[in-house]
């Protein structure tokens, strides 16, 4: 900010000047216009009427939905069984595949960081960018509905994830302890057993169990699209209008993620 | 006994961090390591082991060219060489004895030392070596619950269990108190003498390692400035590797008596 001399001769102090002051008045008036424009949009392709409504409804649904019909509880121990072997089963896997693809992927452990290492990243960042439901609506198609689909498309989903949070604990690992460890003369193999393993087990214990996690959540909706567990039931109940079993669906995941929080809390603080 | 013939770095960056480093280490010979900070003393003792990788000049211990081996005959080559760090490196959450045993990493194949199935043979030496620097009760600890004294312990038995020629010493005492610092370097010291190993130790306390060797080589912007007796360490030797600086109460006073029985042992 350029220094002005006020006419008595005293320094004027501004945190900005008069060009940056205009430019930031500009660039809210232009924000502004942006947000009223869209809002214009959004209320153009809104039924108001239903809007208004909503209250309303919402009240009759609740209503209807309660209280939660218990019985239904028989017919969702089975698709709640594979919903949890979904998430468990699909985070396994995916640990299997991301482990080599971290180890490909961390700067210091890559054979190659010019080319194994972008196709490492690529692999991470493409299973990355497909959410889980999408997988399932892919795989469903490809090997048919069922739990099987399902199991893969959380697996899938899951390594970049996984792999990804590894391999930057990877690269934050102690190089000194790596050091020491060649300078026994160990092979290539036992570095990686004795210098590098031990650094990242409470990294890789603690993703495991996040994405474990994450996945049970996940595994919960796949049903919607035909990949097995307890999402079948949830879409079944929402087609038929059986509130009172949505209710209980809705509060059996909710037991089940509360239940799986805690696992993981429980594992990650005997790891650390 | 180890060669080094004009060893030089450079490393990628320009920097020159050795130039031309001949030196000759007989064995059962322990030197000393002085220079002020960059001047080249941690590449120095990297270069013998390869951990960093020599732009010229030859590293010979007992004949064999270590610059010119390939990978495989470099892994037998470390065996023979043990080092000692500055922040101990020990893997940290390994136990003392996984962390002493992982000295003969280079000697057991790699399921054996997956499964931590380490020959009897080698379980013994590391019991011997834990007692040896009295650490027997320590032997199922974590090694990050041990302190600093007890660390740096593990980490000469570790490379003690490599059977080793020849000892480099990272600014072993760097981190520790004063008391533990002079245990430490007394610890080396008998240690060589034992088993008539000689050992290049970096070190930054001009009087510690006045104390506990028998040469001392002072390095300056990875030349070789000094090497002689500690007791040639005079004020004008440690102004040309330190620079200009009050020198007289560094170095170790000759004629005091209470330090000569160091000398003599």
């Amino acid at each position: 900010m350029p220094q002005v001399i006020a006419g008595d001769g005293s320094r004027i102090w501004m945190l900005r000047d008069r060009k940056a002051q205009f430019t930031r008045w500009a660039a809210w008036l232009v924000g502004t216009i942006i947000f009223l424009w869209c809002w214009q949009r959004i209320s153009e392709a809104t039924e108001w009427f239903f809007v208004w409504d909503a209250p309303r409804i919402a009240a009759d649904i609740g209503n209807r939905a309660m209280p939660p019909r218990w019985s239904y509880m028989d017919k969702l121990w089975a698709p709640l069984w594979d919903t949890l072997n979904i998430a468990t089963l699909g985070t396994f896997f995916a640990l299997i595949m991301a482990v080599p693809v971290a180890f490909l992927a961390a700067r210091n452990t890559t054979p190659s960081a010019l080319f194994i290492r972008p196709i490492a990243l690529l692999i991470i960042v493409s299973t990355r960018s497909i959410n889980s439901l999408i997988w399932a609506l892919l795989l469903v198609a490809i090997i048919g509905p069922g739990i099987f689909a399902g199991m893969v498309a959380i697996a899938i989903r899951s390594v970049g994830f996984c792999a990804k949070l590894l391999y930057e604990a990877i690269e934050e690992i102690d190089a000194k302890q790596v050091e020491a460890i060649i300078a026994t003369g160990a092979s290539r193999w036992q570095v990686m057993a004795y210098g590098i393993v031990p650094q990242i087990m409470p990294a890789f214990a603690g993703i495991a169990v996040f994405r474990w996690d994450i996945n049970i959540r996940e595994s919960t909706v796949l049903g919607l699209v035909g990949a097995g567990g307890i999402g079948l039931q949830l879409k079944g109940s929402l087609d038929t209008l059986a509130w009172p079993q949505v209710t209980l669906i809705l509060i059996v995941i909710f037991a089940t993620v509360i239940l799986s929080e805690w696992v993981s809390a429980k594992v990650r603080g005997a790891v650390i | 006994m180890l060669r080094l013939e004009g060893l030089t770095k450079v490393y990628p960056t320009g920097d020159k961090a050795l130039t031309d480093v001949t030196l000759d280490i007989p064995d059962g010979e322990v030197v000393a390591l002085i220079g002020p900070s960059g001047a080249g003393k941690s590449t120095l003792i990297r270069c013998i082991n390869r951990l960093v990788q020599p732009s010229s000049g030859r590293a010979i211990l007992d004949g064999t060219d270590i610059t010119a081996l390939g990978s495989g005959g470099l892994r037998r080559m470390r065996r023979r060489m043990g080092m000692i760090f500055q922040e101990y490196a020990l893997v940290e959450r390994l136990t003392v004895m996984e962390n002493v045993l992982s000295g003969r990493l280079g000697y057991v194949g790699f399921w054996r030392s997956y499964f931590r199935k380490y020959p009897q043979s080698d379980v013994d030496e590391a019991y011997r070596l834990l007692d040896r620097v009295g650490l027997l009760e320590m032997v199922d600890k974590r090694a990050d619950e041990l302190s600093g004294g007890q660390r740096q312990r593990v980490g000469i038995a570790r490379a003690l269990i490599q059977d080793p020629a020849l000892l480099l010493v990272d600014e072993p005492t760097a981190s520790l108190d004063p008391k533990t610092s002079r245990q430490i370097m007394r610890l080396i010291r008998e240690l060589c003498e034992e088993r008539g190993l000689s050992a290049i130790i970096n070190i930054h306390d001009v009087k510690l390692a006045q104390m506990f060797v028998q040469r001392v080589i002072g390095l300056t912007k990875g030349v070789v400035q000094f090497d002689g007796p500690p007791d040639a360490l005079t004020e004008d030797v440690l102004t040309t590797i330190y620079g200009e600086e009050d020198w007289k109460e560094t170095i170790r006073k000759v004629e005091g008596g209470a330090d000569d029985e160091e000398e003599a042992a």
